[in-house]
């Protein structure tokens, strides 16, 4: 596999599309000349010009409503929020406008704009900069919402993104950004004892994932963890934990909460009879209480016992380094929910 | 609903050459205008008016539901404008929209078959009153949250100016929306990337009950907002059918030519230049609407007499004044455009009530553009339409 960064792979998916593809531009702010406040858009403004790379004011609402007309009239909008906790003020066009023109015009007016910026906790940014966004949107019909978990998916995931048709919340992390380089800790390393799924690295330029297929990160017998984004790192290390037990957990990295695929999350819990679900937003009304609650209505009878949740604690994210990190979903949290669902607490 | 609107509604009102005479003429400068043209604005705004008062009488009926804000009064702003535009030029608006629609070019069937929420409405009934959309006539929707379009049009414009075209985006609001942040970021991204777009404000004093001198700061002198964002500001009389459009064609020009040159993002125009043609454009229409806010509103918050002496400047009145005593049209002609225009809604409310009711299975169209994975038979979960996996 190619050692190659998450931030890299989410340029290099922007940058092979926007070269096919004269109707793709991304907007944000300083993703031009300051080269990306995560320098995730380094370089483009010299490759592409002015024209298709636009830095905009500080102003979500304009320019995310913007994206929104832009992409009514046929462009692709790649628009950048510096934080998705920032996109509450454009609430209105990213929840109003965009999923629902093409149904309230009956179908003639779509919006095929991508949405996507950096998610949830991590970096002590205190409560107002921590905010996780995939509980408040997998309830829009008309959105799709990705949650990549890995440099390889980062990529094929936001090239399938801006193919897409229609409106898509891509969601990445701060944390995750850094994520692959050499040194640091790398999702090849879970290929390590071989028998984990190997995500081989294709270069092709057609190389995307398709949405509302979940990938099993690493397959197992005895309990199903289903998670996406950050948190499948968490439960990789839950898993490594876990295997020293005897215990052979089956990672699910749904990669979509909209579409999700159930089927795949159903089949593994019938094998194993056993469910955790993990997300990294607030547990009342979460991703992971949708998603228990759907395997509930379709594996009662399979399961020997409740489905956990673990999610954010119910607080604002704190300032404090050990509180925020308490705060999140970790390995200790999900290898002891895994214990206590298959009774060897 | 009140009882007097309903009389009105009934009341067959004539347009009469002598109707409104000594009262107040048009823009006489804009007769270089074919009589034509002047014929074609009568019609469209004759068509809106009893597209209207058909649209009320169905919702009395309750055959139309929801919000319903009826035009009248109003007919000269959505006409006189849109008649400056070329046929691809976008307008996208409020949810006061039927008249922009009709003025657009909208079959009026359609747009009754929409409120009524038939399958064969403008948007598959899926809209209603404030959602009208019309693809082929480059109408790109009312929208309801007040304010809300006006980034939209920037977009519009933005890919104009991307794609290199030469069209211009007619952006129309209600003067509610001036106070909205959204309507301040669409003005200042417009603005610095010179975007050819004209803001329209169908000013007609009130948004809801709330008149504009207690709602907005600097409600004389809205010139100010433009200037505040270095654009070009100009008004017109929106009663007067002839001055929206001589203003409008302007106007749209000017944006028009001033795009061009100017493809690349990142100049900045010269504001200061007396008359510089730069691209973004704040219209401010002042009008006046007959009717209440929604077909809900009792109009308690003005008086009647403010009405009625708004209605002696009728624009459709005004409009017949001048081509009778110009000699471009005999009361007989009148009659007989108004004749058609009764016909016609009527017509729209006859096919409204005999087309076919929603087929249920709508309920999961168009909600994706490609849907995939689990969710490919409709927009639930197969979990929750009952279906199982296997
Ligand atoms: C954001 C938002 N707030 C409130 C409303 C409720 N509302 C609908 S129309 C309206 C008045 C707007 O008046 P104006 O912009 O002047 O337009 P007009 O009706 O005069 O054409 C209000 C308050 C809304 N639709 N959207």
């Amino acid at each position: 596999m190619r050692n190659i960064q998450y931030r890299e792979a989410l340029r290099e998916a922007m940058q092979e599309e926007m070269r096919t593809d004269d109707r793709i531009f991304l907007m944000g702010e300083e993703v031009a000349e300051y080269n990306g406040a995560y320098k995730v858009s380094q370089g483009m403004v010299e490759e592409f010009g002015a024209r298709r790379i636009v830095d905009s004011p500080i102003s979500e609402t304009g320019f995310a409503g913007l994206g929104v007309g832009a992409a009514m009239y046929g462009l692709r909008p790649i628009i950048e929020f510096m934080s998705w906790s920032f996109c509450l003020v454009a609430a209105d066009q990213i929840i109003n406008n965009a999923p629902k023109m093409l149904y309230m015009s009956g179908g003639q007016f779509g919006c095929p704009a991508v949405f996507r910026g950096n998610n949830g906790a991590g970096g002590q940014l205190g409560s107002t900069h921590s905010w996780c966004v995939e509980s408040m949107f997998s309830s829009v019909p008309g959105l799709k919402l990705a949650v990549p978990s890995t440099p390889r998916d980062a990529k094929g995931m936001l090239k399938a993104a801006i193919r897409d048709e229609d409106p898509v919340f891509y969601l990445e992390s701060e944390r995750m950004l850094g994520l692959g380089a050499r040194g640091d800790k790398d999702f090849s390393r879970y290929l390590a004892n071989g028998k984990w799924a190997p995500p081989s690295y294709e270069e092709d330029d057609n190389f995307v994932i398709e949405f509302g297929k979940a990938d099993i990160k690493k397959p197992g017998a005895d309990c199903t963890i289903v998670t996406a984004g950050r948190p499948v790192h968490f439960a990789l290390d839950a898993a490594e934990e876990l295997e020293k037990e005897g215990i052979d957990v089956e990672v699910i990295d749904v990669r979509t909460y909209r579409p999700l695929d159930i089927e795949t999350i159903v089949n593994s819990v019938r094998k194993t009879n056993y469910c955790v679900v993990v997300d990294q937003s607030w547990p009342f009304a979460s991703v992971a209480s949708e998603i228990a609650s759907q395997v509930y209505e379709r594996c009662f009878d399979d399961l020997d016992n409740s489905i956990i949740r673990v999610n954010n604690d119910d607080v604002p994210a704190p300032y404090n380094r050990t509180m925020e990190q308490e705060m999140l979903p970790n390995a200790r949290k999900i290898a002891e929910a895994v214990r206590s669902v298959t009774y060897n607490s | 609903m009140t009882e007097t609107n309903l009389v009105e509604t009934n009341s067959e009102t004539t347009f009469m050459g002598s109707a409104a005479q000594d009262k107040a003429e048009v823009d006489t400068t804009s007769s270089q205008l074919s009589n034509d043209k002047l014929i074609e604005m009568l019609k469209s705004m004759m068509q809106i008016r009893r597209f209207e008062e058909r649209t009320m009488q169905s919702y009395m009926q309750q055959k139309i539901g929801g919000f319903c804000h009826i035009y009248i009064g109003q007919e000269a702003v959505a006409v006189g404008s849109i008649g400056a535009t070329k046929p691809d030029d976008p307008i996208v608006g409020a949810y006061r929209d039927h008249g922009l629609a009709l003025a657009r070019g909208m079959d009026p069937k359609y747009a009754m078959a929409e409120m009524f929420g038939k399958i064969t409405g403008c948007a598959k009934g899926k809209g209603g009153s404030m959602h009208f959309f019309d693809k082929e006539h480059h109408m790109y929707g009312g929208h309801a949250i007040v304010g809300g379009q006006c980034p939209l049009g920037a977009g519009l414009a933005f890919a104009i100016q991307y794609e290199k075209k030469d069209n211009v985006v007619l952006c129309y609001f209600g003067d509610g929306a001036v106070n909205q942040g959204a309507f301040h970021e669409a003005f200042n991204l417009a603005s610095i990337w010179n975007l050819p777009v004209i803001f329209v404000l169908e000013n007609n004093s009130y948004s809801m009950g709330t008149h504009i001198n207690r709602g907005t700061a600097m409600a004389n002198d809205l010139r100010a907002k433009a200037e505040a964002y270095g654009m070009r500001y100009a008004e017109c009389d929106g009663l007067d059918v002839l001055d929206v459009y001589t203003t409008f064609k302007r106007e749209i020009d000017r944006t028009r030519n001033a795009a061009n040159p100017q493809w690349e993002r990142g100049i900045i125009p010269d504001y200061k230049r007396e008359g510089a043609p730069v691209g973004p454009c704040f219209m401010n229409v002042k009008t006046y609407r007959y009717k209440g806010h929604s077909m809900s509103d009792p109009q308690k918050y003005r008086a009647k007499e403010e009405v009625e002496a708004k209605q002696e400047l009728d624009p459709i009145n005004r409009l017949v004044n001048h081509l009778i005593d110009n000699n471009i049209a005999t009361q007989d002609q009148i009659d007989e455009f108004d004749k058609a225009a009764k016909a016609e809604a009527q017509a729209a409310v006859k096919f409204a009530n005999e087309s076919p009711e929603m087929p249920i299975e709508e309920l999961f169209t168009d909600i994706y553009v490609n849907p995939y994975g689990p969710y490919k038979k409709g927009g639930l979960p197969q979990m929750l339409q009952g279906k199982d996996l296997e």
